[in-house]
């Protein structure tokens, strides 16, 4: 039996028979999932099915050669071929990739539709695309007046350039764009949007939607949920009672809450409390509630950063003289912060995810107005467009947020 | 000689247990004193004590004229007359050699950044170490971290300097370099307290020696004599175990 194990010896003829079996099974699966083709189809139906694993099983025996000589041989052998059992499971993973891409790029290509206007246009067996062109305005802009549009697209517009500017600018007066960013853009930009003044028309909230109104609501919500999550943390590791058990109630409180019933509470009870007459428009509500809610939870990413810091960081900021703010700002937060940016990127990423709760209080951004959209007695059953579109539009955003904080780790690793 | 610092009667304990008993001390302006004793005798605690990192419950700590006490208003302030070089060096890692060097000093002293980087880089020639001024303290030998650990303590230009034990965590043949710079400080006139069990620097430097055994002084003479003829049985034992 020993003669017949492959090793270098036999490695002559073992190696093309190999590459010779395995190519086949490749064909038989490639010709079977894209063109309908099957090849061994003379065999019973169960083998004939399980044909191609079984000679890439015997192919991948046969080119496993230890310590071969040939370098890209012995990196595959390694990695993906080291005994019987990995040979299954990379013919396995291989195939179900190839049988998967045709029906994906069926349905999302080669019999989707992309041309007409209504729902008839699609005839196909694929998506029907013309729902997401049809209703592409709606899922950006929600029920924003068509005239103003413009507006919603200056805004995001000066945001970009600005936040271009920002990242280019030379290290001196970057930091007055960053406050800009910060402190004065988001009026600004509320203001463009909303309307009211400098002859803007008006446009209530409530027509505020789509993806626009997810932008909208994200970036308020973290510019805000930061810094406060970083004061809770403080406040929960201070000396004083007060400010310490003030934290830890405010923290727990907002964190033991589902964010469902956040909201609700921000748009029905609320407005009970107040006194009669006074009136704050929902998305600020909304907004506050979304900005409390992560900011519980951004102040336990960062309280964990603050721990993990040795006492002896604290000791050495406080021997040179440094009181407690310029010890937390200046010694202690840029190495916790540093330490937690998955922390961080993950709430963050949390965040922009649970936008579409909003639809509680009626508000619609994107994954709303696809509600909404499908539920169009016109275009009905277009609830698998719409949420493939919705998710992929999240996982973009949230992929390059994703992407942002990992370089932003490199960046600021000072290690070696 | 002017008293710098002042210890009366100083008692401290964590919860149950007493570090310090009864300690009384009085340090002159560019003094040197070693502190040796046992490990747990409370030498670092007493240290400690002086810039408030750890805080006393009865007695009087004075430092250059103030008292410090838990009513002491600007402890920043004496705090940033008192240097301190830790046994773990507590470099900042997330700036650099020069930056932890400036960082106080702009902040703590309203220093222009161009004049604190001109002190900075003096004092990094001082224990030589300029040549590293831009790299990180992740990429720094222990020697050279606590060279620069040293010359940080030294931006901020200080009365008093403090030094906790500052070769344990060396290797053998950095511990050299270290004391080096310690040596061409002392020369320089600096007060100092040093919490050290390297008897060759204390002798060398030292003009005074204390020995310290569970949170009490037990002994405190000149080094010359400390060393010569130790009068308590106690540190008899100690130097008969670490000459």
């Amino acid at each position: 039996m020993n003669t017949l194990k492959p090793s270098k010896h036999n490695i002559k003829t073992y190696l093309p028979a190999g590459i010779i079996l395995i190519a086949f099974s490749f064909l038989d699966v490639i010709m079977n999932s894209f063109f309908q083709i099957d090849l061994v189809g003379f065999f019973p139906g169960i083998i004939s099915y399980f044909f191609p694993l079984i000679i890439g099983f015997i192919g991948l025996y046969l080119i496993r050669v230890e310590f071969s000589g040939v370098r890209n041989l012995d990196i595959l052998n390694k990695n993906i071929n080291s005994n019987n059992f990995n040979a299954v499971l990379t013919l396995l993973t291989l195939f179900v990739i190839l049988k998967s891409i045709s029906p994906l790029i069926n349905w999302f290509f080669l019999e989707a539709n992309f041309v007409g206007n209504s729902k008839e246009d699609c005839t196909g067996d694929g998506a029907c695309w013309v729902f997401i062109k049809v209703w592409f305005r709606r899922l950006i802009y929600g029920m924003y007046p068509d005239p103003e549009q413009w507006r919603i697209n200056t805004a995001f517009l000066l945001l970009f350039t600005l936040v271009g500017i920002t990242f280019f600018a030379p290290a001196k007066i970057k930091k007055y764009f960053i406050l800009f960013l910060i402190f004065v853009y988001p009026f600004i930009g509320i203001k463009l949007i909303g309307g009211g003044d400098f002859g803007l028309t008006y446009v209530e909230t409530a027509a505020w939607g789509g993806l626009s109104l997810t932008f909208i609501i994200s970036a308020f919500a973290i510019i805000f949920c930061f810094p406060i999550g970083v004061f809770l943390a403080l406040g929960r590791r201070s000396n004083l009672p007060a400010i310490k058990y003030i934290s830890i109630g405010f923290i727990e409180l907002w964190r033991g809450v589902p964010l469902i019933t956040v909201l609700f509470m921000a748009s029905v009870m609320f407005p009970m409390f107040l006194p009669d007459g006074t009136f704050i428009d929902k998305l600020i509500r909304v907004l506050f509630a979304i900005t409390m809610f992560e900011a519980a939870y951004m102040a336990e990413v960062v309280r964990g950063g603050l721990q993990a810091l040795p006492k002896g960081q604290y000791e050495a900021a406080r021997s040179l003289g440094m009181g407690y703010w310029r010890m937390n700002f200046l010694i202690i937060l840029p190495q916790a912060l540093k330490l937690v940016i998955p922390g961080i990127a993950n709430t963050l990423l949390a965040l922009v995810k649970d936008t579409p709760l909003i639809f509680v209080v009626g508000l619609m951004e994107l994954a709303g107005m696809i509600r909404l959209a499908k539920t169009n007695p016109n275009w009905l059953g277009m609830a698998m467009e719409g949420y493939v579109f919705a998710g992929l539009v999240f996982w973009i955003i949230c992929y390059a947020m994703s992407r942002y904080s990992q370089n932003l780790e490199k960046k600021l690793s000072t290690e070696r | 000689m002017k008293k710098i610092i002042e210890l009366k009667n100083v008692n401290k304990w964590f919860d149950k247990f007493q570090a310090l008993k009864d300690v009384s001390l009085e340090v002159n302006q560019q003094e040197k004193i070693v502190i040796c004793g046992p490990s747990g005798s409370g030498k670092s605690t007493l240290i400690r004590c002086i810039n408030r990192l750890e805080e006393h419950q009865e007695g009087q700590i004075i430092v250059d004229g103030n008292e410090i006490s838990e009513n002491t208003k600007d402890i920043e302030k004496i705090r940033a007359e008192v240097g301190m070089v830790f046994q773990q060096f507590n470099l900042f890692p997330h700036l650099s050699i020069l930056d932890n060097c400036t960082l106080a000093p702009i902040w703590v002293k309203k220093m222009p950044k161009k004049k604190a980087e001109e002190i900075a880089m003096q004092n990094l020639e001082r224990v030589q170490i300029a040549d590293q001024a831009k790299k990180f303290p992740g990429q720094l030998s222990g020697g050279q971290q606590q060279r620069s650990a040293l010359a940080r303590a030294l931006c901020m230009e200080p009365k008093i300097m403090l030094f906790d034990e500052p070769t344990s965590a060396l290797d053998p043949e950095m511990i050299k370099e270290v004391l080096d710079a310690m040596v061409d400080l002392a020369k320089a006139g600096m007060t100092m307290i040093v919490v050290t069990h390297e008897m060759g620097f204390a002798k060398e430097v030292a003009d005074n020696m204390i020995f310290m055994d569970e949170g009490r002084i037990v002994e405190k003479a000149k080094t010359k004599d400390f060393f010569d003829n130790p009068k308590s049985d106690r540190t008899k034992l100690f130097l008969s175990q670490i000459l």
